[in-house]
């Protein structure tokens, strides 16, 4: 919910898909500018303007100091490894020896285990909240989500502990090695805890944000379009298909990776479940670590400076991934609910 | 081809209409999926919490392992500080933020760069927050602290703000402050007391959905307030916090502690619950009745 507060959840959204959306933004009427150029409060309009200009500037400094910070505390881990560090496996604080593959591989893993589970549910939700639902449900369904997005990690993460893991356990663990067995993902000793159970709180926790910027993006489709394929003779599913979800792919995609972005940086719901164990397991049932959970688990008891900046580059390659995936998922996002017209092909 | 494909036989017409049936069954299915671990959480947790609250859980601060009772009131009273300092340091400069993006650098390209920036911070993990600020504050002055804490929360509710704040500028109309204008009154007095006095339901709104964002974050205060089994009240000091403490009561093997982690679970999330549905509230009625 925080993350979609990029695209206003009051402008009108027809509005916001027509070519004049910042036809208020633009013009300033020559009266006006005569007005605030002239006068005794000239001086204390640039300053004022300057402090805002300055708090804007802040927002800057604050992401250029935290790329700073993780650099310069890193640079121990970044002389000695080198980039060998993200493809190595040894992680022994002991002997000076860090490699990061088995955090990426838990992150990797574990995330797209995440969408694997989200994605259809959440473009499902979308769709029944944007195209089928009755009109009293959708403001009730639609806080519903809101809320899924409201609730702190550190709860999913005692709901996953005490609740999740022994159902796990006990009854989704054996059926799923019983008739997915042969794959080799689901073997091996059944903890409960492991990636699987990661991957499906990230599910969970991700929903919520995949679903509601799909909806925005589904909304954002001209009515037209329906109209149009609709008047074609086409099902209300040809419809969604045709009419919608191919105008909208790109925003799909885009708060697809957005929410990619949000499971990748997940650290206290995952770190609770995931096992935190430095292995690279075939396995789901099987412990992983996460680069955020190992971040969290071992920062505080660093005791050389070495492993403390082994683990600030993974905290720097954390914040450069996610500062590229949600980018690139904003840029998406954007093109398509910013007054492009919908492409049909 | 195309007459061909579109000749209707009775299978062709039987088989679209079961594909539209199967998508509204899976989408509904989904849908049920998706509301069912929400209900599931939150009846879980009222059963669970509700059991384990009581008064000595608000008054009391834990007790050592092995004894019965004790609460989390230093860790309430110290998510309240932390809040309070993050409030006082990411109000003002999301505010004022926002107020650069809608009334000063409308359509310039600094605007732009700064509003993809803050999208951009708004994604930075949190644990990663974390580290940066234990590597701004704490480092330097050698020991954790409440300040710390305070900070990496209020820097976390930077983006949040200054996005919601400049939606919300963006829908007072360009009427009123040419009004403001034409009366004489200076820019500034017209952006503080008319722009942003007009906008002030919306903006209120956007800090209070910034609070409840970092209310519950926990990563960013594992390395910064660190947590405390006491009674502080020193900002200098490593102070206690509600997630945190829930954070380490679960996965402590004691079931007392698992008590008052779901307790304080349960104390977090109606807090923000509460939030939440105040901010629907007042943006469902509409945040500039009568203004726009």
């Amino acid at each position: 919910m925080a993350s979609a507060a990029g695209s206003s959840p009051s402008f009108d959204p027809a509005d916001s898909s027509a070519p004049g959306l910042n036809k208020p933004a633009s013009e300033i009427s020559p009266i006006r500018k005569f007005l605030q150029s002239r006068g005794s409060s000239a001086a204390l309009d640039k300053a004022f303007a300057g402090l805002m200009v300055v708090c804007a500037l802040t927002i800057f400094a604050i992401v250029a100091l935290i790329l700073f910070e993780l650099v310069m505390r890193s640079r121990l881990s970044i002389a000695k490894f080198g980039i060998g560090f993200f493809f190595k496996q040894a992680w022994d604080p002991v002997s000076g020896q860090f490699g990061a593959l088995p955090f990426i591989y838990g992150t990797l893993v574990s995330s797209l285990l995440g969408l694997l589970i989200a994605v259809p549910l959440a473009v499902g939700v979308a769709i029944f909240i944007t195209e089928m639902c009755p009109k009293p449900l959708r403001a009730p369904l639609s806080f519903i989500t809101e809320l899924l997005a409201a609730i702190p990690s550190v709860v999913y993460g005692l709901w996953a502990v005490f609740v999740l893991v022994p159902l796990l356990r006990e009854h989704i663990n054996p059926v799923l090695a019983k008739f997915l067995g042969w794959t080799g993902l689901f073997g091996g000793p059944n903890y409960g805890i492991g990636m699987l159970a990661a991957g499906v709180i990230l599910a969970i926790m991700i929903l919520p944000v995949i679903s509601s910027l799909t909806r925005e993006v589904m909304i954002s489709v001209p009515h037209s379009q329906r109209e149009a394929v609709l008047a074609l003779g086409a099902t209300r599913w040809e419809m969604i298909r045709m009419g919608v979800l191919r105008n909208a792919r790109i925003g799909i995609v885009g708060s697809i990776i957005l929410g990619l972005g949000r499971a990748l940086g997940e650290t206290m719901a995952v770190t609770m479940v995931i096992g935190n164990r430095p292995e690279i397991a075939k396995s789901l049932f099987a412990p992983g670590y996460s680069m955020a959970s190992v971040i969290a688990n071992e920062f505080s008891e660093a005791s050389d400076d070495l492993y403390l900046s082994a683990l600030v580059e993974i905290g720097l390659a954390l914040f450069l991934v996610t500062i590229v995936v949600n980018a690139l998922a904003r840029l998406l996002v954007w093109a398509v609910t910013r007054g492009t017209p919908a492409r049909v092909s | 081809m195309a007459t061909t494909v579109y000749k209707t036989s009775p299978y062709n017409r039987i088989s679209r209409q079961l594909a539209d049936y199967a998508a509204s069954g899976l989408s509904i299915l989904s849908t049920v999926l998706v509301v069912a671990p929400l209900v599931a959480i939150f009846l879980y947790l009222v059963y669970k919490g509700a059991g384990s609250l009581n008064l000595a859980f608000f008054t009391q601060v834990p007790k050592p392992v092995g004894e019965s009772g004790g609460g989390m009131a230093n860790a309430i009273f110290g998510s309240a500080v932390l809040l309070l300092i993050g409030s006082v340091v990411g109000v003002p400069i999301g505010i004022a933020g926002g107020i650069f993006l809608a009334e000063f650098g409308r359509g310039s390209r600094l605007a732009n760069a700064v509003r993809f920036t803050a999208d951009v911070l708004n994604g930075v993990p949190s644990i990663v927050m974390g580290i940066s600020v234990y590597s701004l504050i704490v480092l330097p002055q050698k020991h954790f602290s409440a300040l710390s804490g305070g900070v990496a929360l209020g820097i976390m509710m930077i983006p949040t703000i200054t996005r919601t704040t400049e939606e919300m500028l963006l829908m007072v109309p360009n009427s009123i402050r040419e009004a403001a204008l034409g009366l004489g009154v200076p820019n500034w007095r017209s952006v503080l007391a008319i722009s942003l006095r007009t906008a002030s339901p919306g903006v209120i709104t956007g800090c209070m959905l910034a609070f409840a964002r970092v209310a519950g974050e926990t990563a960013p205060l594992l390395f910064t307030a660190f947590g405390n089994q006491f009674w502080s009240a020193d900002l200098n000091q490593p102070i206690a916090a509600l997630p945190l403490q829930i954070f380490v009561y679960a996965i402590s093997p004691y079931d007392e502690w698992h008590r008052l982690a779901w307790a304080g679970a349960l104390v977090l999330i109606v807090l923000i619950v509460v939030s939440v549905a105040l901010v629907r509230y007042v943006t469902s009625r509409g945040v500039l009745k009568g203004a726009s």
